[in-house]
């Protein structure tokens, strides 16, 4: 196989499924009928918390064990990520206030968070790591070495590729196949009716959005843990991460198992300015590499608008999406 | 026969109005009972009561002899009282199965296939036809009535209530219905029909319970019953209400519809071939159960419907009314700009003739923003308009500057009247016009209308209270199912005759 | 009977003072909570820590006009969004719809900046602001009003391609260089001239302007009184005769036209040069704080500046005390979320069951 492919998609993995978990978090979210675009932040929040508690772990204690390191990681993740998902609810569910306007502010405020603290870790430095956190979630599950092509291009990933990918198989299923998901659709699609039928509106918001946001998170986790190599720097990578993210969303017209490939399209996408023309021998300028940077979201734009001319129900946005539902008073 | 539910003494009011007064009723076991009464007579809020949406303010309720407290559609359901809604609550995008499956508290892993399986047992028994895997968008008005019916029926209900069931329906799809609802009852289960379909009444039922103005007026046997007695009951007797009504001043035609039709996106016809004439300076009244077209039909004159192409709505202007003007396929804006002087007083006045987060003065220009040049908005002809209005008709509000919505309905209505009528129009169309308004302010309104047929308006009046239509109109259509089902001399007519027509689509019309 | 505990009831008509006093409550919640934040973070007297934040607006005159130029950064793009919000249209591009202006009006300079004299390189400079941005605004809006397009998604999205054509631009136009830096250093052609001798008075002067105008406009003129029937119910516009597709389209040029204005006066008069983060988040936080003023430009303003006076005092503490700018994102981030809730006090009332009863006494 050409090198350059080979390069292209070793690097569109890990970085679809970056985008890849922020996606199946907004999918809970946006099930429910929440539009949370307060995505980006928490995808900061989480990768922060992930990071901080796994380098101050291995930093101060004597004796760090790797089990510790991974499972503290993933439980500061989630639960800093759910409680950005939790101000969000809180003020858009129970005090009715605009999702659009709460989301951003909680992307402000996730930057925020996650970068002033952020400046205490890296302590003067550019930047600071965590080498056994990067170790254990770059760990790779299978014997990757022995398997030629097929072990550096399906088996050669941090675990947590995997995990997100059946994590969106299992997603499916819970979506579209289970009670919970049943409901879960109706609330999104048509709260009052939802409500009639007794189930719990503000119940299943909540639910779907905090739940959302811990799955949200982990892509953050994933990218400074695995993807930036354990390296924790103040950037506004994850910024752009979280909206390529809101935009895989629309790719996928709010399915779980559409997200898998169109995460790892979108990585093969963004990649593109640098490894094709690599593989096809050209040298192009910077300016033209920018331009291709542009592709995913073309390509969410068009599909945003063949979906909207095409008017077929099952791949519109959830009917009640951006809405706040409350029963009238009786 | 036992009783399946009893209500004692229910009063339900809401602010001022008491939509239902001391209330005592019984549905039996196994039986079907009719629940008859024109619009606004409260029907549909004492069924609400049952269904978990309403709670009462005084009075009992006992469902099979014991009684009980039902604070939502939950606690309803576990009664075994199943209500289906004139508005369905449907989740569009799902299948029929899904949505009977939806917010269901059975045990056990989630089994689409079993829900299905017991859903098709349901609509064995009873006759309904219903592809359980046909998504809801997909469906017509009927399936999703049907679904609607054996979504209730799985979740064991025995006491059906079912709110203008066949309001949406092809007199075959009535058929239908009807034999099912037979078999249901075979299997003793209970069926509440709210309706104001005399024939129906008599075919289906087995007792009929007549409200008006939120009253229980009497039950009887449906064998013992007639058209004309039961239509007694509903519209009462005639009260003198002392309109002054003049005769028509100088009658020349205005306004001429002919073939009207108008098919909604749900593909159904609200209106089919809808013709008639209508004088200046008379007061042409529309009589009909509200939902058969009204609102479709001033709409469409008013250049707001998208009619089928065999239509035509003309307006004749002019002192003599020979010039011939085309008014279908205008837009307001268009009609406006041809000189006609068309007044709407709209059903919706708060979601369609006014704005209701802004004041007295802006809502005034409502249709006249636009006048006189430059980009800069005139206020001070409304201003002087508002303050008029609000001296003339005597409209309560804080200040000028105070948003409608604020206001009470009576007051808001005054306004949208008012600003109307400000426009010195030539054609004057009014919807429910005084509907949810006391006494004084209905009078008021009457009066100004009679002032408009005395100027030589031609006036529409759509109603829905039969004692006012007689006495304020000089002739009166009525519509039942967008068809024209007869024009009337209002002088010479009677309640009856009209309430007969308003139920009854005539024979000759249904072939 | 049953009742539930807690029944929210909506107000009619909160009166001002009401207002008023619930949202100072949030915003000295907001501060109280900061303040915790501060201490726990630094321990750091918060009073005093308060006390440097002030400084950061009005330690002297050049950082009152550091503050006010930020400020009107942020004041023209909530200029810009007013009305589209008014519309009930969420206009989320903003920052792309600054960018594409700002690109333009780079473009200008960089081409003609040697061969148009001033006055009329300022105006072919503005013009190519307005339009690119213009355009900006319009393509969601056709797409709205065509297929009804969700226009948040869609103006969402279109930020990106501006960003990815500012950075494709900025690197064609650096050549060789590694980094762009101010474009016509030389010749300094397409750079505001002083005003009053101050370096941002005219980017100063023009925002006001632009926010009288647009407050006139959106009271005083038919197409704002075109504007508000249509943002309140499409409906009742049909009523009235107004044509829905064109009032949105039209506006939508109009919101898009001013953020690409705002594009021009960072370029040319603050920057004078063009970056993927010339608008820096501004887009965004304008869209907060043109919600929260409900289109009321005066208020506006007043939000604006207590967002600029936040951020410059989160970054006078940041020098002051070795702590680092992204305070400022933290501080604001609540008190927004203190602010955004509060509104729910505004328009609701909370009646406990036993207040019900003694009322009912």
């Amino acid at each position: 196989m050409n090198s350059s492919l080979l390069a292209w998609i070793v690097r569109a993995v890990p970085f679809g499924t970056i985008i890849m978990f922020g996606a199946m978090g907004e999918i809970a979210t946006e099930k429910s009928g929440n539009l949370n675009l307060g995505v980006p932040g928490i995808m900061y929040l989480g990768g922060f918390a992930g990071f901080a508690s796994a380098y101050l772990y291995e930093k101060n204690s004597p004796n760090p064990q790797v089990a510790v390191c991974v499972i503290l990681a993933l439980i500061c993740c989630i639960a800093a990520s759910m409680a950005g998902g939790l101000i969000y609810s809180f003020l858009t569910v129970t005090l009715r206030a605009n999702q659009n306007v709460t989301g951003l502010a909680l992307t402000i405020f996730g930057k925020g968070m996650a970068n002033f603290f952020g400046v205490y870790l890296l302590n003067g430095a550019s930047y600071t790591a965590a080498p056994m956190a990067y170790s254990a979630f770059s760990a790779k599950l299978f014997p990757a070495e022995k398997m030629g092509i097929l072990g550096e291009t399906v088996f050669g990933y941090g675990w947590l590729v995997y995990v997100a990918i059946i994590m969106a198989v299992v997603f499916h299923f819970v979506l579209f196949r289970s009670r919970l998901g049943l409901n879960l659709r109706s609330v999104g699609e048509n709260p009052a009716t939802a409500d009639a039928d007794g189930i719990s509106v503000t119940r299943y918001k909540y639910l779907a959005t905090c739940i959302g946001a811990g799955i949200s998170g982990l892509g953050g986790l994933y990218y400074v843990l695995d993807y930036n190599k354990g390296i924790w720097a103040t950037t506004g990578q994850i910024e752009a991460l979280g909206w390529l993210a809101v935009a895989l969303v629309i790719f996928t017209t709010w399915k779980p198992l559409n997200a898998i490939w169109g995460a790892f399209l979108f990585g093969f996408l963004y990649w593109l300015y640098q490894f094709l023309p690599d593989m096809l021998g050209l040298k192009v300028k910077t300016y033209v590499s920018d331009i291709i940077q542009m592709v995913p979201y073309v390509v969410t734009i068009v599909v945003l608008i063949v979906v909207s001319m095409r008017k077929k129900k099952e791949n519109q946005p959830p009917a009640s999406l951006g809405l706040s539902y409350f029963r009238e008073d009786r | 026969m036992e009783n399946a539910i009893e209500l004692r003494g229910v009063t339900k009011t809401f602010g001022l109005i008491t939509a239902n007064k001391n209330v005592s009723m019984d549905i039996r076991r196994g039986e079907i009972l009719a629940l008859l009464g024109e619009n606004g007579s409260g029907k549909t809020t004492l069924m609400n009561m049952l269904g978990g949406i309403y709670f009462p303010d005084r009075g009992e309720i006992f469902v099979k002899g014991k009684q009980v407290e039902i604070t939502s559609p939950k606690d309803s359901y576990h009664l075994g009282i199943g209500m289906v809604h004139q508005h369905f609550k449907l989740v569009d995008v799902f299948t029929a199965a899904e949505n009977i499956a939806l917010g269901l508290e059975e045990k056990g892993r989630f089994n689409l296939n079993a829900v299905k399986a017991k859903a098709r047992d349901i609509c064995d028994r009873y006759g309904f036809d219903l592809n359980l895997d046909q998504k809801v968008y997909n469906m017509s008005v009927s399936q999703k009535q049907t679904l609607e019916i054996v979504k209730v029926l799985y979740r064991g209900a025995d006491i059906l209530i079912l709110d203008e069931p066949t309001a949406v329906l092809t007199p075959q799809e009535t058929d239908k219905l009807f034999a099912v609802i037979r078999n249901m009852r075979a299997d003793d289960k209970s069926v509440v029909i709210i309706t104001h379909k005399l024939k129906e009444v008599l075919e289906i039922s087995d007792r009929v319970t007549i409200l008006r103005k939120g009253e229980v007026i009497g039950t009887v046997n449906t064998k013992e019953a007639t058209e004309s007695s039961l239509t007694e009951m509903m519209v009462g007797e005639k009260v003198e209400l002392n309109i002054n009504r003049i005769p028509p001043v100088n009658p020349k035609k205005r306004i001429e519809v002919k073939h009207l039709t108008i098919v909604d996106e749900q593909n159904v016809r609200v209106l089919e071939d809808v013709s008639f004439d209508v004088m200046g300076g008379e007061i042409f009244g529309i009589a009909g159960i509200s939902g058969n077209g009204q609102k479709e039909l001033l709409e469409a004159i008013a250049g707001l419907q998208k009619c089928e192409p065999d239509s035509s709505i003309k307006y004749f202007a002019g002192e003599k009314a020979d010039q011939e003007m085309n008014l279908l396929g205008m837009t307001p804006k268009a009609i406006r700009d041809m000189g006609i002087g068309m007044a709407f007083v709209p059903e919706d006045r708060l979601g369609m003739g006014l704005v209701g987060s802004m004041d007295m003065v802006d809502n005034m220009m409502l249709k006249t923003y636009d006048n006189g040049r430059g980009i800069v908005v005139d206020r001070s002809i409304p201003r002087r308009r508002a303050e008029m209005i609000r001296k003339k008709l005597g409209v309560v509000t804080p200040g000028l500057s105070t948003p409608v919505s604020r206001l009470s309905g009576g007051n808001v209505q005054k306004v949208l009247v008012g600003r109307e009528l400000a426009s010195n129009p030539t054609v004057l169309m009014t919807a429910y016009a005084v509907r949810g308004l006391d006494i004084n302010t209905s009078y008021t309104i009457y009066n100004l209308l009679n002032d408009e047929k005395k100027k030589g308006v031609a006036v529409i009046y759509v109603g829905e209270e039969l004692d006012v239509l007689l006495e304020l109109c000089d002739r009166i259509l009525v519509l039942c199912g967008g068809r024209v089902n007869g024009i009337l001399d209002a002088r010479k007519t009677t309640k009856e005759e009209v309430g007969l027509l308003m139920t009854n689509l005539q024979e000759r019309r249904q072939a | 009977m049953k009742e539930p505990l807690i029944r929210i009831i909506k107000r009619q008509q909160p009166p001002l003072l009401n207002k008023i006093l619930i949202r100072v409550i949030a915003i000295v919640l907001a501060l109280v909570v900061d303040a915790v934040f501060i201490y726990g973070v630094t321990g750091l007297n918060p009073l005093a820590v308060y006390g440097v934040m002030f400084k950061g607006t009005f330690a002297n005159a050049m950082r009152f006009s550091w503050a006010l130029r930020d400020l009107v950064t942020l004041l023209a793009i909530g200029v810009a969004l007013a009305p589209a919000f008014k519309m009930k249209f969420w206009n989320i591009g903003a920052e792309g719809q600054v960018l594409i202006g700002g690109l333009a009006t780079a473009i200008v300079m960089v081409n003609c900046g040697n061969s148009l004299p001033t006055p009329i390189l300022l105006i072919v400079m503005c013009i190519a602001s307005v339009v690119a941005g213009g355009i900006w605004g319009l393509v969601p809006a056709i797409f709205k009003a065509r297929f009804n397009t969700n226009e948040t998604l869609f103006t969402l999205m279109m930020n990106y391609v501006a960003i990815s054509l500012v950075s494709a631009a900025t690197n064609i136009m650096r050549g060789q260089a590694s980094s762009l830096g101010k474009l016509n250093m030389a010749t300094k052609a397409g750079w505001f001239p002083k005003l009053w001798g101050q370096t941002y008075n005219i980017n100063i002067l023009v925002v006001a302007i632009l926010a009288v105008v647009m407050f006139l406009y959106l009271k005083y003129t038919k197409h704002g009184y075109e504007i508000a029937v249509v943002g309140e119910s499409e409906n009742t516009a049909r009523y009235a005769g107004i044509n829905v597709t064109k009032v949105r389209i039209r506006t939508m040029i109009i919101s898009g036209a001013i953020c690409g204005l705002t594009g021009f006066l960072i370029v040319g008069g603050r920057d004078q040069t063009i970056s993927t983060s010339t608008a820096g988040g501004n887009g965004f936080t304008a869209i907060i704080v043109a919600w929260l003023a409900k289109f009321n430009t005066a208020y506006m303003a007043l939000i604006a500046f207590l967002l600029t006076f936040l951020s410059k005092g989160a970054a006078e503490i940041a020098s002051t005390y070795a702590l680092n700018d992204f305070a400022s994102d933290i501080i604001s981030g609540i008190i927004l979320f203190f602010i955004l809730g509060s509104e729910f006090f505004i328009n609701y009332t909370l009646v406990f069951r036993k207040s019900r009863k003694e009322a009912a006494k």
